[in-house]
């Protein structure tokens, strides 16, 4: 990671929406790095134009979901002369293998990138089963 | 869409005749929910990170540009002549390690790119902010190129 390379632009990933859609508007995928360390796994997604509120994390039954709406920024009676990005929702969905310590949960939104920690469980200490005759 | 690479926007005229066509076909996309005329076409079109959009009101043009994870210390924003530099770059921290990658699509790197404005722009009057990832320049308008109300006699 010392050098550094010029950045080339990447169309946004625009997605055939998730669900039928209640409301119209585009869905991008948001781009991801997934890490896992002994004790974690960490979700880092990129989502510019998102704020804490307009952002849902849900985990259930191993399905991690993200879902965001992007605010375009755009004020009344703006009148596009270039226009090279859409903006809209963000959705994506993830199938995690290991067990999530919901309680322990950690997100956080910093400049439009989400980091999210996954605490693991901690293994179970093994114990003894005692068997009643 | 060689046209669209070779007169490169916006040097060549403020107008890009291409905008109106690509304003409709996201229309069609969105009432559509699909692709609708897009054979193959990339919605880019510099090509050259990041990606912008432009847009005017009465008083003011504004750029923005989707650079999330950017902290404002890490923009260098250049007014010169007729056009609007930005450039940077982007830098994502090691993780240590331990770590082992299930996925790994963000980027890092330098950018850098020059934006021409069309005459009316006053480049004594530009500001920047960066908020949630985007970064909104805020151009003003010279006095002369800003639309009069003409009031008829």
């Amino acid at each position: 990671m010392s050098e550094s390379k010029e950045l080339q632009v990447r169309e946004k990933q625009a997605l055939d929406s998730p669900a039928e859609q209640t409301r119209p508007g585009l869905v991008f995928k948001p781009l991801v790095d997934i890490f896992e360390t002994d004790k974690e796994i960490v979700v880092l997604a990129d989502m510019p134009g998102v704020s804490p509120e307009s952002l849902d994390v849900d985990l259930r039954e191993d399905i991690l979901t993200l879902t965001a709406e992007a605010s375009s920024g755009r004020g009344e009676g703006e009148q596009d002369i270039l226009s090279e990005f859409a903006t809209g929702k963000f959705y994506r969905q993830f199938t995690l293998s290991e067990v999530i310590d919901q309680s322990k949960i950690e997100a956080k939104l910093d400049n439009g990138v989400l980091r999210l920690v996954l605490p693991k469980v901690e293994k179970a200490a093994p114990r003894k089963i005692q068997i009643n005759s | 869409m060689t046209a669209r690479r070779l007169f490169d926007f916006p040097g060549m005229g403020w107008r890009n005749p291409f905008a109106e066509l690509d304003r409709m076909q996201r229309e069609m996309d969105r009432l559509f929910g699909g692709k609708f005329f897009r054979a193959g076409l990339p919605e880019l079109q510099a090509g050259v990170f990041p990606a912008v959009n432009v847009t005017e009101e009465k008083d003011h043009y504004y750029i923005r540009a989707e650079l999330p994870g950017m902290a404002a210390e890490d923009l260098d924003i250049q007014a010169a002549g007729n056009s609007v530099s930005i450039s940077g770059e982007r830098k994502i921290s090691g993780e240590g390690d331990n770590v082992r990658y299930h996925r790994r699509e963000r980027e890092a790197g330098r950018f850098s790119r020059v934006i021409n404005l069309p005459e009316g722009a006053n480049l004594e009057d530009v500001k920047a902010g960066l908020k949630n990832g985007v970064l909104t320049l805020t151009i003003g308008k010279s006095e002369a190129s800003k639309p009069r109300q003409i009031s008829i006699n």
